[in-house]
């Protein structure tokens, strides 16, 4: 009897630490298509890309931990297959596995432009360690300019780190305003006005139509929907995420953005999926959703693994219910610290509860109706947790902001 | 039990606060307070919880 976890991941391998802290004992199998140990991926795109920290600080967060929990790891192994009545996971090497489990946690890569501008030297997504060191290896070799493409978190923050490192930097984003298909247009209008502070090219309401190389294969710039070019030798791409489920086509699962799974994570008997890679039901929130972040990875995988238990009947494990968490992230940018907690809805109600915009540092509340959805707070990390809190107790409005009368 | 903080490390994002709130504070300074450096036993999952979901693991948990 085994649990097979699909995913060295964050999210993975909080599963499994999990299986092991409530006692289960029989072999746990994580397998990965990387060849190399999991990495701490926040710093990735700031302490490590700017060089502040040694690679190792990224490389050591999981490992010491690694070895205590027993497990099975196997790199380089992906898995290629499921089948799930009987249970069954094929191995990219061929080897077949009947866990009585199993973990889906496959995460998500970097969305690219075009494989044609995938290819091209200077042209960077960013995700793993391998990421991080061609583009800081790029920006120790060249002076710039820095093109971003995307002012989401992962371009903001490759924004900022660029440009304190003192490249000219231009962050290109096709929206009118960052971040406005998930927030209130403030909130983005103050991260584009906090880059063009800092001496960030900001680029709002156009879009990419191609990458363009040099005749030596080198990027030479970002060609606009508007016919003008910005000229950079090297270009960063942050335009999102896609979930890594290619595997399991032909499985019977949905897997049309993501796992689908219930309220409890649960995508198929004693199938559970956790992280990037997981869309459930979050009661809470009354939505289907799918949350690319650090956090939520490790919570989710955390109770993914205390429903699989359950799932499988083992001993001592009680019924276990929805996972309804309100989900919260950081992004630190420059000297700011951006936090969230909740799920806004870029058409909710904007109510600043402290500080203000002005200054740059202020907390504000999301509201629906009689629902706060969410708090989201810069150099306000007190406040976003309290309201965290009380989230997590109940959405009311009511409750929530009377933390601030 | 005993807790430990790297200040070196410590940025306040306030995870710890929100899962241990009798140990952990983050005041309007931003800054992180321990209220208990020996706090009880009965507090120490809650504790090893926050030392975990530290985003900088700034948190030791000894015996």
């Amino acid at each position: 009897m085994s649990v097979l976890v699909a995913g060295a991941s964050l999210a993975g391998l909080s599963a499994a630490e999990t299986l092991r802290k409530s006692g289960y004992e029989s072999e746990i199998v994580v397998v990965d298509r990387s060849t190399t140990l999991p990495v701490d991926r926040p710093p990735l795109s700031k302490q490590i890309l700017s060089g502040e920290w040694a690679l190792e600080r990224a490389v050591s967060h999981s490992h010491g931990k690694l070895d205590n929990w027993g497990l099975d790891l196997r790199l380089g192994s992906a898995a290629s297959r499921l089948e799930l009545d009987p249970l069954r996971v094929t191995l990219e090497d061929g080897s077949v596995l009947e866990p009585e489990g199993v973990v889906i946690a496959t995460g998500s890569r970097p969305r690219h432009i075009s494989d044609s501008a995938s290819r091209l030297q200077g042209v960077h997504v960013l995700r793993d360690l391998a990421h991080t060191t061609a583009l800081r290896s790029d920006l120790e070799s060249s002076s710039g300019p820095v093109a971003v493409v995307g002012a989401g978190f992962i371009g903001a923050e490759v924004a900022a780190t660029c440009r304190s490192l003192g490249h000219e930097v231009t962050m290109i984003e096709a929206a009118a305003t960052p971040l406005v298909r998930v927030l209130p247009a403030p909130i983005g209008q103050y991260i584009a006005g906090l880059h063009r502070e800092s001496g960030v090219d900001v680029r709002l309401g156009v879009g990419v139509a191609d990458i363009v190389a040099g005749p030596d294969g080198h990027v030479r710039g970002v060609a606009m929907a508007d016919g003008s070019m910005i000229e950079a030798t090297i270009v960063v791409v942050g335009i999102g995420v896609q979930p890594n489920v290619e595997w399991l086509e032909g499985s019977g699962l949905d897997i049309a953005n993501g796992v689908t799974c219930d309220a409890r994570c649960v995508a198929s008997p004693r199938v559970v999926a956790a992280g990037d890679v997981a869309s459930w039901h979050n009661p809470r929130y009354d939505r289907r959703m799918r949350v690319e972040q650090w956090e939520h990875a490790i919570g989710q995988g955390e109770h993914a693994a205390v429903v699989l238990l359950s799932e499988m009947g083992f001993a001592g494990s009680g019924e276990v219910g929805a996972f309804d968490s309100v989900p919260w992230f950081w992004s630190d940018q420059y000297d700011r610290k951006i936090q969230m907690a909740g799920i806004p809805d870029a058409s909710d109600e904007m109510v600043v509860v402290e500080g203000s915009i002005e200054e740059g540092r202020f907390a504000v509340l999301f509201r629906r109706g009689e629902r706060c959805s969410a708090v989201l707070g810069v150099n306000r990390p007190r406040h976003v947790m309290q309201a965290r809190m009380r989230l997590e107790q109940s959405l009311d409005w009511d409750g929530v902001i009377s933390l601030f009368d | 039990m005993k807790i430990i903080v790297d200040y070196d490390l410590c940025e306040s994002n306030a995870i710890c606060m929100g899962i241990a709130p009798e140990v952990f504070e983050v005041r309007d300074d931003d800054l992180l307070y321990i209220l208990q450096e020996n706090p009880p036993e009965e507090l120490r999952e809650r504790c090893e919880e926050a030392a975990r979901r530290c985003p900088k693991q700034a948190i030791t948990v000894e015996d």
